[in-house]
């Protein structure tokens, strides 16, 4: 009897405090929205993007800092920003799209930290930006996160068959008469919106794992980009869950454990994979190919 | 019957109908020029080639005509309409390595997206959609594989895939790149069979592609293509040594064996 309800207030202790609600709910709908963006991410390579506009957008929580305005405002202005420079830079001068995001972002990053390095009262609360602080989310950051979370869904869902085509094909949905462009920037948008919601949560360090690490995991396990975000949003919720009470129990950073959760999600995957797994599967995908030429199955 | 080095045709043939008209066509990138002054009429219902080697210009010929790239110069018509007006007619198939095959789509998925363009911004597939997707499906024999990820295809197999999403893009001309590359012999000879079928539909396929067998085994005209038109008519009147040598230059070896001409492409 004991056991059980030693369980139970192993369970329901921690959603006695409203703070530790309010941090359950920041941390899901921000891993469901970047799981659903990390999908993009995952498939179509762009992690170091991710990475980037969610460092870039320090030098905005900084500027917005000191100016007395939003500090979500100055992320998401400071991440779009990056992401067009990275596009506009990368076409101009010719150079990789790696090497102008590796300039751009570092650049917008030193920016806020030499903001910051003025400001000498207020590091603390700047820092937690840095390595997020999701025991801190108000009632303002939750209304925030759940109505731009929202709107993100909603986009993706209306637009979905024009980023798929797009992400996979761009010159074929180019030749069918699609606003290829459009939906470039839109899906680099969209990526910066997510970002910028998980900030005070999860924090500029962490947040690319929220973004890669459960799409990637729901990438071993199903293999159509709508399932990836389906999976990777469950895999997501589940790490924060799991994340946020081993936060509670052991006293560690909450979003340090969400990651870590989620990671090592990723790596029993990685093992055990019924399909694509080390471990689980029975023909390792390495070693075999889809036999050369075409019989016709008549 | 030899059309050789005009590009036109006779107009006063039976029932001809130019499908894809391009006039004194010059393009290029960043003013390096790739064509210089096209000139080639393709007729409805023909199985066409464009055959040159790397870098002759097919794949840009292929793309202003899809209006992809834009041309300093001339004029494209298809059906007699302004390109620009009349791309619903075409559908287009790039090259094999451009597309990314571990991309998590089935093989549904793909064909489906031959519809989008056609669907607009906002419109979900419908049922004739469905229907359209399902009938390529079943042109190319790719109904049994429906649900396969595109990775896990063979090599034929894929390339009907991408056939099957230009079809279900409902085009009366069918633009191809490089259809024939990495297929062993029994895979081109099936896609040569496809083709035959689509044509028989009344498509006209125009099919860039370096591969001389399988034009000169199958198809009705063929453009020798070097950043000119070196040659156009019917393949077994210009494939001679010298237009081959012409369009091809180094990049061909022609040996003749016992009065047989034996061709390798480099």
């Amino acid at each position: 009897m004991s056991a059980i309800s030693d369980l139970t207030a192993y369970l329901t202790d921690p959603w006695a405090s409203e703070f530790m609600v309010r941090s359950l709910l920041a941390l899901v709908m921000v891993s469901v929205v970047c799981a659903v963006m990390g999908s993009f991410v995952v498939v179509k390579g762009m992690a170091f993007i991710g990475d980037a506009l969610a460092h870039a957008s320090f030098g905005g929580v900084a500027v917005a800092f000191v100016l007395g305005v939003s500090i979500y405002l100055g992320a998401a202005v400071a991440a779009i920003l990056t992401s067009l420079g990275i596009v506009f830079v990368s076409r101009r001068a010719g150079l990789r799209f790696d090497t102008a995001i590796g300039v751009l972002f570092v650049g917008a990053f030193a920016l806020g930290i030499l903001i910051v390095s003025r400001q000498e009262g207020y590091i603390v609360d700047l820092f937690s930006f840095v390595f997020g602080n999701v025991l801190g989310v108000g009632q303002d950051d939750l209304l925030l996160i759940a109505a731009v979370g929202a709107a993100v869904l909603v986009l993706v869902a209306l637009f979905y068959k024009e980023l798929l085509f797009t992400a996979y094909d761009p010159a074929m949905a180019a030749a069918s008469g699609l606003p290829v462009a459009a939906m470039q920037y839109g899906l680099l948008g969209l990526i910066a919106l997510s970002i910028v919601i998980s900030l005070k949560a999860v924090g500029i360090v962490l947040v690319v794992a929220m973004l890669v690490t459960p799409a990637a995991t729901a990438q071993l396990l199903v293999r159509r980009l709508h399932l990836i975000m389906v999976v990777g949003a469950g895999i997501g919720v589940v790490s924060s869950v799991v994340g946020l009470y081993l936060s509670y129990h052991a006293d560690v950073a909450a979003s340090a454990a969400v990651v870590l959760t989620a990671t090592v999600l990723f790596l029993m995957t990685f093992l055990f994979a019924p399909r694509r797994g080390i471990i689980g599967s029975r023909q390792p995908s390495i070693l075999t190919k889809p036999e050369e030429g075409y019989s016709s199955p008549r | 019957m030899a059309r050789v080095d005009t590009g036109q045709l006779d107009t006063k043939e039976e029932g001809f109908r130019p499908a894809i008209e391009v006039s004194d066509l010059w393009a290029g990138y960043d003013g390096q020029t790739a064509l210089e002054g096209i000139t080639l009429t393709i007729e409805e219902g023909c199985l066409a080639g464009l055959v040159g080697p790397n870098g002759s210009g097919k794949s840009t010929l292929l793309r202003v005509i899809l209006g992809l790239h834009r041309h300093w110069r001339g004029e494209v018509r298809l059906f007699g309409q302004k390109a620009d007006r009349a791309r619903r007619l075409l559908g287009y198939m790039p090259q094999v390595e451009l597309v990314d095959w571990d991309f998590p789509v089935s093989v549904f998925d793909v064909v489906m997206m031959g519809r989008y363009g056609r669907l607009g911004l906002l419109r979900r597939p419908g049922r004739r959609d469905h229907e359209v997707v399902w009938r390529s499906l079943e042109q190319v024999h790719m109904t049994d594989l429906a649900q396969r990820q595109i990775g896990e295809l063979s090599a034929g197999q894929q390339r009907r895939v991408l056939i099957a999403r230009t079809l279900s893009q409902e085009p009366r001309i069918l633009l191809l790149d490089e259809p024939f590359t990495g297929l062993d012999a029994a895979a081109q000879h099936d896609l040569l069979d496809l083709f035959n079928e689509v044509r028989a539909a009344g498509k006209t396929l125009l099919v860039a592609t370096h591969d001389l067998s399988c034009v000169a085994a199958a198809f009705d005209h063929a453009a020798c293509l070097n950043r000119k038109i070196i040659a156009f008519g019917e393949p077994r009147t210009i494939f001679t040594e010298e237009i081959l040598n012409a369009t091809f230059q180094t990049h061909l070896l022609l040996v003749n064996v016992e009065g047989k001409t034996y061709v390798s492409y480099q």
